[in-house]
């Protein structure tokens, strides 16, 4: 007997037999059970979003009317209303629109046409991706050392000026991105072609590829805002008050702003209040869903059939 | 005839008469324009690290860093002033936790199912939904996670109180759930097809596959989307803010009030601190501290990404 009996070499299985289990309905069965509790598991989210958004809706809604969009902020709730915190929001759109839009598609613009693969576009690669990365209430911090202390004689320190200038260093990284990203689709035939003419590298930007790239950049740009909107805390720390019971002049007034508001209303204890929060909430939501449609529908209507 | 050829000519020339020194100076003028602009996103890193560290250097002068690192309180607003950092801390820790414990299975499960159950008209549909989910103020969710899902676990966590970090923390992991589900996807998608069918051929069932050989193959992605929740974690404010509370409280129970690094940067910022005290300096203290932990993750990312990509041809 010199041929050893298998089962007494690797003791009482053979290593292939751990490996493969070849019990396919147990695993069948497992596989059945593993599909189920993905499924389940992406629509958790789902269905936290939809309670969600019930139960803002059910607090909220019958709150809304037109006094409510029109008063200032008040100690009776009955009365209050959000007038300054939407003005105050669309005041900052603006600006941010005003710093973000240009200096953020300029700098796209450059990393993606005149510097590509340098030393300068590592850097600010590298630098963009970190700042993705800083909690947002540190751009608060930011803006309260440089615009609203350093700079007060130019911005009116805690005035809409320096809200919109610090929300604006806020989302400048994810309008680089959406610019680079939209100017990368723009087929580089079209570039040759320019320049067989003999056009310059800035003329062949400015009237062939980025009228190409315009719809992908203002999708992107749209997102940035609607981001910017919803943003509280890098405001709270400049300082933004929560009680303003008039409408700013210009941009060096101060100012509050949707979500401020809100959390001005969540943060006092009284049930009438949070009702009201509800209620600002419904109007920033719908604010934010206004911006995403405008989104959709620019990108639909410029975007050409190549 | 022979008239007729010198003014065509002109019209010719006045055609194509280009400016070219013209041409160049406007494309060298928005070159450095544009130049400028893309080094602002630098200046702006520059210009929160100088801000941070120009009011710690003062704070530090004050109050030493072995104190910093050691005291068991937090009370800067008080007169008995404490600086104990792992206070404010120890509140982040575990709301980061708990919301790392919800996002990162859900997340995960929700990545695998969009990229390797869902037909493309399901993913169509599921993936936009999940969007919305990512572009929720955080404001709104902090409404939420106090004032309906608190009284909702009051009703079977026995000593839960109003303010605590069990609901911020499981609402905190909702809203990075789409974070997590969306990075993870790209990652589980960009594996190539030809690896799956390699593992049918020897005979493994699809959850075996997508266990033993998909998420292996694409565990570089997915471990840089976790980090990176686990950074947004540490720093999202208002969640935390609104529903943990105001509490500074040294320990890991997350039934009570507790406050979180960015929540009492809040506080400061909404009291009447006068500018240049030492509370005021205070918060870039903490905010530094907040800077530093998110910059060592991203770091590890950027670094674990780069040293374990699988690359495929």
């Amino acid at each position: 007997m010199t041929v050893q009996d298998p089962q007494s070499m690797y003791g009482d299985r053979l290593p292939s037999e751990e490996i493969f289990v070849p019990n396919l309905a147990g695993r069948y069965k497992r596989d059945a059970v593993f599909a189920a509790l993905a499924l389940v598991c992406t629509w958790i989210g789902l269905l936290v979003l939809a309670w969600l958004l019930i139960d803002i809706f059910m607090d909220g809604a019958h709150r809304l009317n037109w006094n409510f969009l029109t008063s200032f902020p008040s100690r009776r709730p009955d009365d209050a209303g959000l007038l300054s915190a939407l003005v105050g929001s669309i005041w900052l759109i603006g600006i941010v629109a005003l710093f973000a839009f240009p200096i953020g598609i300029g700098a796209g613009i450059f990393l993606e046409e005149f510097v590509k693969d340098s030393f300068w576009e590592n850097i600010v690669e590298i630098n963009i991706s970190n700042l993705a990365g800083v909690p947002s209430i540190i751009y608060g911090l930011l803006g309260l050392a440089a615009f609203v202390r350093l700079m007060e004689p130019l911005t009116g320190g805690r005035s809409i000026l320096s809200g919109g200038l610090t929300l604006a260093l806020l989302v400048l990284p994810i309008v680089i991105v959406a610019t680079r990203e939209a100017l990368r689709s723009v087929p580089d035939s079209l570039r040759q072609a320019g320049f067989a003419l003999g056009a310059t590298r800035w003329q062949v930007v400015r009237e062939h590829i980025l009228p190409q790239a315009l719809p992908g950049i203002l999708t992107g740009t749209i997102l940035a805002l609607s981001r910017a909107i919803g943003e509280t805390a890098p405001l709270i720390t400049i300082g933004a008050l929560t009680f303003i019971a008039f409408l700013p002049d210009g941009p060096f007034d101060a100012f509050t702003a949707l979500p401020i508001q809100v959390y001005n209303w969540i943060a006092r204890p009284q049930k009438e209040f949070h009702e009201l929060a509800a209620a600002g909430i419904i109007v920033l939501l719908v604010m934010l869903l206004l911006m995403n449609s405008v989104a959709i529908f620019l990108r639909n209507r410029l975007q050409k059939v190549r | 005839m022979t008239s007729d050829l010198p003014s065509f000519q002109t019209e010719r020339s006045s055609l194509w008469q280009p400016n070219r020194q013209l041409s160049k100076s406007i494309e060298m003028l928005v070159k450095i324009i544009f130049g400028a602009f893309a080094f602002l996103s630098v200046i702006t890193t520059i210009g929160i690290v100088l801000t941070l560290i120009f009011e710690t250097i003062k704070f530090f002068k004050v109050v030493p860093l072995w104190q910093f690192l050691t005291d068991r309180q937090w009370t800067p607003l008080f007169s008995n002033q404490q600086f104990g950092i792992f206070v404010l801390l120890s509140a982040t820790i575990m709301t980061t936790l708990i919301a790392i414990l919800v996002a990162l299975p859900l997340g995960l499960m929700a990545a695998i199912y969009l990229s390797e159950y869902a037909g493309s008209n399901t993913r169509k549909r599921l993936k936009p939904a999940l969007e919305i989910l990512a572009g929720i103020p955080t404001v709104v969710f902090g409404y939420f996670a106090l004032l309906t899902v608190t009284p909702v676990l009051q009703t079977f966590v026995p000593g839960l109180q109003g303010f605590n970090a069990l609901s911020a923390g499981l609402i905190l992991g909702v809203s990075i759930i789409p974070l997590v589900a969306s990075l993870s996807e790209d990652a589980i998608y960009s594996v190539p097809q030809s690896l799956r069918d390699g593992s049918y051929a020897l005979g493994a069932t699809k959850r075996e596959t997508i266990t033993a050989v998909v998420i292996p193959a694409a565990l570089s992605g997915i471990v840089a989307s976790f980090i990176l929740a686990v950074s947004r974690a540490i720093g999202e404010t208002m969640i935390v803010t609104l529903a943990a509370g105001q509490n500074p409280r040294l320990g890991l129970n997350p039934l009570v009030p507790v406050q979180t690094m960015t929540s009492f940067i809040v506080q400061v910022s909404l009291g009447d601190t006068p500018a240049g005290s030492l509370a005021y300096k205070t918060i870039f203290v903490v905010g530094m501290t907040l800077f530093l932990i998110t910059l060592v993750l991203n770091l590890f990312s950027f670094w674990f990404v780069r040293r374990f990509r699988e690359k495929y041809d």
